[in-house]
């Protein structure tokens, strides 16, 4: 099944055998396309002696680590096609990954990320709060992940406002009237994990104050790092949401810029999904042989959407456990999974604990 | 010079975990009898302590610095017109934290009084002797006046001041750490013994493989083990690069084969460290074409082939348990690629008196070290092409 084709299925109804099916026909095909038309990636190949016409399962499929990103320039398209490049959002010294789109990638990007937020919200656009200052969209030569994330999620929402200035200070009157505007309607809340955490969640609390909204519902991502330092975990996190913005239906997902699109969704049981476009594989760092359902190690994420770039299939450096397939209580298919955290002492990476102070 | 009251204020930010800022600057005899007795005590409660088992590097120190290793050094050096140059300020490596402290015994040895600036970084091992030193000190008075281990963060202006104070300096921690402490003033007269970013290879006679008996290989396989996945190749002495003479398919085999066995036993593989060296296979997969076919024995081993000799084939560095291979026709064949960066040769099967030999014979402007597979971390007076006692104190001429 082509992509064009696989697109226009539901999310998260289609069962593992014929998901396989279609990811592994897809994921072979990009395997070769990457191999043809990236010199580095066909190199890296060659030394693995990867035999793409033997490849029989997903599991087979040539994975490269995520840090290869940051130092060379992977691209699959010529220069003259590629549109955007999206860069992960390191501090300061930090090395950061590039990746390099082009008009296909990106569409095939913006059309999945909108079918598994739409299976969450609805089809119809919602008034669209977002947790972040509208500064981080200003510059739009270079994307960052944190900005490309803004603007991906824009089309989601009608009214769109900023809730934080330029200062990252909550913007009170803006805010109240947004509330004022949108009585009895379902608002659309978006932003990243530790910017609401630290911009929203503690500055309403320490100021005690907080805003009445009816019907919320509230994505965020960006990784839970600086978070977890304050000992503070998912069920605390969202309590206090809660707590300063009203009724909230609060949904996270993990996503990275290498496969922008394609993220996974945690469902109200607490379990990150697999869409119908993604998969994952957890390896055991001895040998990268892949572990049974239920025990940890190094997570590889594959995703039929990367085209212009060879990020179909890649190695994190995060860590996690595939918890179940297909029988979710929430009822979505699909491989279900939690992450665990970065792995010990690795390059350290940041794509989207974006605020440094100076 | 500096205001006094500047100095109280970088003083401030400094953390001495021996010592203090009141430091007895002047020299001492080279291996002076209350030296020589601090370090035989030091040696002696290592050695009682359960806590050296855990820390080879510890016991590496105890084994070192033991009463018969410093009188049969001392004997070799019956010198009597040598004296310490005075004060030496260190700058402690974090790649092999132990280096810091065998850093000041050699210069303590010298004549030295020392100031040691500890990695920011904490080591279980380096507190653990830092601790014990500070407690023995109490009985030498003269090493304690002459003693200061400190901690800091990276700070221009202390560094600084501590580097014009001094008489001779200890710079390791590599090329980036060695031009920025080369910015700072000195006395004119202050000797600095730097150790940069450094090279070393190990050769094997692959016939000597297949002649010598299994329990030979098995105490082989343990001296590679130490020289490299013990330190995970992180020492500038461990070999990076496997030169094969008389190179045989079978004679591979077996040594890796024994020494994956004895690693597997042995070498806690990090999450990280395995990414790592996946990452490394893939970069060099991209960049060096020079690269024939890579083996992983899961993710304990790589051997990356090497096509043909250049000059890169020094920035082909891996760790973990990566290394570099290449068939010699014979030994001469790779000396056009030594340069200065070339540290220490660990054999196995050749008599290495040919290198030495050949060293001059083709005036090679590197190796300093050719020791059998084993000692590669052994470090000792004379490193890096220096003699160390030497270079840290002072001749004096009569006539």
């Amino acid at each position: 099944m082509k992509l064009e084709e696989f697109n226009q299925l539901e999310q998260f109804k289609i069962n593992k055998n014929e998901k396989n099916k279609i990811l592994l026909e897809n994921l072979i095909e990009l395997t070769q396309i990457h191999f043809e038309n990236c010199q580095s990636y066909k190199k890296i190949l060659e030394k693995l002696n990867t035999d793409i016409t033997k490849i029989k399962d997903i599991k087979d499929i040539p994975y490269i680590p995520v840090r290869l990103f940051k130092d060379f320039e992977l691209k699959s398209v010529p220069d003259s096609n590629i549109v955007k490049t999206m860069t992960s959002s390191g501090t300061t010294g930090q090395k950061v990954s590039k990746i390099y789109l082009d008009k296909i990638n990106t569409l095939n990007q913006t059309k999945v990320l909108a079918s598994i937020i739409t299976s969450i919200i609805g089809k119809q656009r919602l008034p669209l709060l977002l947790l972040d200052t509208e500064m981080v969209k200003k510059d739009r030569s270079m994307f960052s992940a944190r900005g490309a994330g803004i603007i991906g999620f824009s089309v989601f929402g009608k009214n769109t406002t900023y809730a934080l200035t330029d200062n990252m200070q909550i913007d009170f009157e803006k805010v109240e009237k947004f509330i004022q505007d949108h009585k009895n309607e379902t608002i659309l809340m978006f932003g990243y994990t530790y910017v609401i955490w630290q911009f929203i969640v503690k500055e309403l609390e320490k100021n005690n104050k907080k805003f009445n909204f009816d019907n919320i519902i509230l994505f965020h991502t960006g990784g839970w790092k600086k978070i977890k330092a304050e000992a503070v975990d998912a069920i605390e996190y969202n309590k206090r949401v809660q707590g300063v913005l009203g009724n909230v239906k609060v949904y996270n997902y993990y996503g990275m810029v290498e496969q922008l699109g394609s993220i996974f969704v945690e469902c109200e049981y607490g379990h990150m999904h697999c869409s119908n476009h993604s998969d994952i594989i957890i390896r055991n760092s001895k040998d990268f042989s892949s572990v049974e359902m239920g025990k940890k190690g190094l997570i590889q994420l594959l995703s039929v959407l990367p085209t212009s770039y060879p990020g179909h299939s890649i190695l994190t450096e995060d860590e996690g456990v595939i918890l179940g397939e297909d029988d979710c209580p929430c009822g979505r298919k699909g491989k279900y999974f939690k992450i665990l955290g970065r792995i010990k002492n690795a390059e350290i990476r940041g794509c989207s604990d974006t605020y440094e102070k100076h | 010079m500096q205001k006094l009251e500047d100095v109280v204020i970088l003083m401030k930010n400094i953390n001495y975990i021996i010592g203090s800022n009141n430091i007895e600057t002047s020299a001492l005899e080279p291996f002076s009898d209350c030296v020589c007795d601090f370090l035989a005590e030091l040696s002696s409660d290592l050695m009682k302590s359960t806590v050296i088992r855990q820390y080879p590097d510890l016991s590496a120190i105890a084994f070192w610095a033991r009463t018969a290793n410093i009188k049969k050094m001392k004997e070799n050096y019956i010198q009597n017109n040598r004296i310490g140059r005075g004060l030496c300020f260190h700058i402690a490596p974090s790649n092999i934290p132990i280096n810091a402290i065998f850093s000041y015994i050699f210069s303590l040895l010298a004549g030295n009084a020392n100031i040691v600036r500890l990695s920011s970084k904490d080591f279980p091992q380096v507190n653990i002797i830092s601790n014990l030193i500070k407690e023995i000190l109490v009985k030498y008075p003269d090493i304690e006046a002459r003693t200061a281990f400190i901690k800091y963060e990276r700070d221009d202006e202390i560094s600084a001041y501590f580097s014009q104070c001094s008489d001779c300096r200890m710079i390791w921690g590599g090329d980036k750490t060695i031009s920025i402490f080369k910015k700072y003033e000195t006395k004119p007269r202050c000797v600095d013994i730097t150790f940069p970013d450094r090279y070393s290879v190990c050769i094997i006679n692959a016939n000597a493989i297949l002649n010598t008996t299994d329990d030979k290989l098995i105490r082989l396989a343990e001296n590679f083990y130490n020289d490299t996945y013990l330190m995970d190749q992180n020492a500038c002495s461990s070999p990076q690069l496997i030169y094969w003479l008389n190179d045989n398919k079978e004679a591979r085999t077996k040594f890796w084969n024994f020494v994956m066995t004895y690693a597997n036993q042995k070498y806690i593989l990090q999450d990280a460290i395995a990414v790592d060296k996946y990452t490394k296979m893939c970069e060099d997969s991209i960049l060096y074409d020079n690269l024939g076919e890579i083996t992983i024995d899961t993710n304990l081993l790589y051997r990356a082939e090497i096509k043909k000799l250049n000059e890169n084939i020094a920035n082909l560095r891996g760790k973990g348990g990566y290394f570099y291979e290449y068939s010699l026709k014979e030994t001469r064949e790779f000396y056009n690629i030594v340069d200065e960066k070339y540290q220490t040769i660990t054999y196995y099967g050749i008599d290495p008196e040919i290198i030495k030999e050949d060293i001059k014979r083709y005036h090679l402007k590197g190796i300093d070290r050719i020791v059998p597979i084993g000692q590669a971390m052994n470090i000792d007076i004379v490193w890096d092409g220096h003699n160390l006692i030497n270079e840290l104190s002072r001749e004096i001429s009569i006539q």
